[in-house]
């Protein structure tokens, strides 16, 4: 037996627990990555589905049912540069946020009030066709700056491209309770119905401060989060920052005249 | 040398690690919402507890006792981010629900105590017996917490509707209180209280 307070073998010892732990770990981790990037993208559509209110909060289900509701669901990979559909980009495992980090992938964003600093060059956009091949919704993702973090989540339109008909935050790391609302049913039931742009095209929607009147009232404005001014802020900033010309607006306007698939309707 | 049957079930009411000792607090708070994160949350400590408790006590005698506490964290952090990733793996909404509670569990004072009060003198299949009974003592109050707060504060079991809720037409009004951390606060308050009463040897001498 060695001596415990040896210098040296206290040293091997460690580096002998380092080791095998790592070892452990890593392997664990390599093991079961296969899996949990199914469990993310499973959830990401999941999400898709919440904003575009095909899935009631707080519902769970089976990975067929996601798959079978999201199967009516067409993904698409839209060129923010152009405004253009791009057919061509590799949809399967893109990460717009991992693209944010490649300089070729993505350029710094304008001064904006979202905080946001890269947009990415190319966007995934879900579109919902109804039985006679017309867009019926489209989910858009969004993100940017609340007080303490970033708020992922997802904005869905209706065939109008104007009128709001869901958002839903999947990842975010705001206050419980208070920025934390942005999860709350009631606040997310005040979307549905509101318009995002005005007459003239620009992106208006916004969240103010204390109350906002009804959908025919007020149809451009939701009630802000109480004690959360700057989620709430964050929130407006975010909306319309990827609802304007830096982001999905020239998409959204292509949309519109040229209808869906580059038809005129 | 202390009996197997009784490094079980001891810490179950005797020596309960949150109501006698009042360890493990934060994240009793923090998961004991629903019955499905409250159940995961304990099969993870038992977990971790056990196997920390094996690995250390077989090392024990090996373990330079400069480095022991570094040693000891090191087994007991790798075991949980294994749980971690399985979690990841095997059941995605649960562990987004327990979100950084599982890391924590590196954090908790139970699975250090357990390493350095029980495993550094025992040896491994008792040390692994006595991890077990801690994680399952941190596990029924989890479990006690998490039945009152989902059925009072939800109106549910598992997620299965018990009681009918005044929002859908039932008779049921949630209590918020049990969805927020105080309302885990006073259960755990009543449930040592409860047991101070029926067992009294638990109640500590007042300080002079």
């Amino acid at each position: 037996m060695p001596q415990r307070s040896d210098a040296a073998y206290t040293i091997g010892f460690s580096a002998v627990v380092c080791v095998v732990c790592a070892v452990l770990v890593s392997s664990s981790a390599v093991a079961l990555r296969d899996r949990q990037a199914v469990n993310i993208e499973l959830d990401r559509r999941k999400n898709v589905l919440a904003a575009a209110g095909v899935l009631k909060d707080g519902e769970s289900l089976s990975r067929e049912e996601i798959e079978r509701r999201f199967a009516s669901f067409q993904v698409v990979a839209v060129d923010l540069r152009s405004g253009e559909e791009d057919p061509s980009f590799p949809i399967e495992g893109y990460d717009a946020r991992r693209a944010l980090a490649d300089a070729s992938a993505s350029r710094p964003a304008p001064r904006n009030d979202a905080q946001i600093l890269r947009v990415p060059n190319h966007g995934l956009v879900y579109k919902q066709l109804d039985a006679g091949g017309r867009l019926d919704l489209i989910v858009l993702p969004v993100e940017g700056k609340g007080l303490w973090s970033t708020l992922y989540g997802f904005l869905a339109l209706g065939a109008d491209l104007t009128t709001i008909r869901g958002l839903t935050y999947y990842q975010h790391g705001e206050t419980p309770g208070l920025g934390g609302e942005v999860d709350n049913p009631r606040w997310k039931a005040l979307w549905p119905g509101r318009s995002a742009f005005d007459e003239g095209g620009e992106p208006v929607i916004e969240v103010t401060r204390g109350r906002a009147g009804t959908v025919q009232e007020d149809p451009h404005r939701v009630d802000g989060l109480a004690g959360a001014t700057l989620t709430s802020r964050g929130v407006t900033g975010m909306l319309q920052f990827w609802l304007g010309e830096n982001g999905y607006g020239p998409y959204l306007e292509r949309l519109k005249k040229e209808g869906v698939d580059g038809q005129t309707p | 040398m202390a009996k197997p049957r009784d490094v079980l079930i001891d810490p179950l009411f005797n020596n309960n690690p949150i109501a006698l000792q009042v360890l493990g607090i934060c994240s009793a708070l923090a998961v004991t919402t629903k019955m499905e994160t409250s159940v995961v949350m304990a099969v993870a400590v038992v977990f971790v507890v056990a196997f920390s408790n094996l690995f250390i006590s077989a090392l024990r005698a090996m373990i330079p006792t400069s480095i022991r506490i570094i040693v000891q964290l090191t087994i007991i952090a790798s075991l949980v981010i294994v749980v971690d990733q399985f979690l990841k793996a095997y059941l995605f909404d649960v562990s987004k629900q327990l979100s950084v509670f599982v890391g924590l569990i590196i954090t908790n004072c139970i699975v250090m105590g357990r390493a350095e009060a029980f495993a550094m003198q025992n040896p491994p299949a008792l040390s692994f017996i006595d991890g077990v009974g801690n994680g399952l003592g941190y596990g029924v109050l989890l479990l006690v917490v998490g039945s009152v707060r989902e059925l009072f504060g939800a109106g549910t079991y598992f997620g299965l509707p018990v009681f009918a809720l005044a929002a859908e037409g039932g008779w049921y009004t949630p209590n918020g209180l049990m969805v927020l951390a105080p309302g885990a606060f006073f259960l755990i308050g009543l449930f040592i209280w409860a047991l101070r009463t029926w067992k009294p040897e638990q109640i500590e001498k007042p300080e002079a």
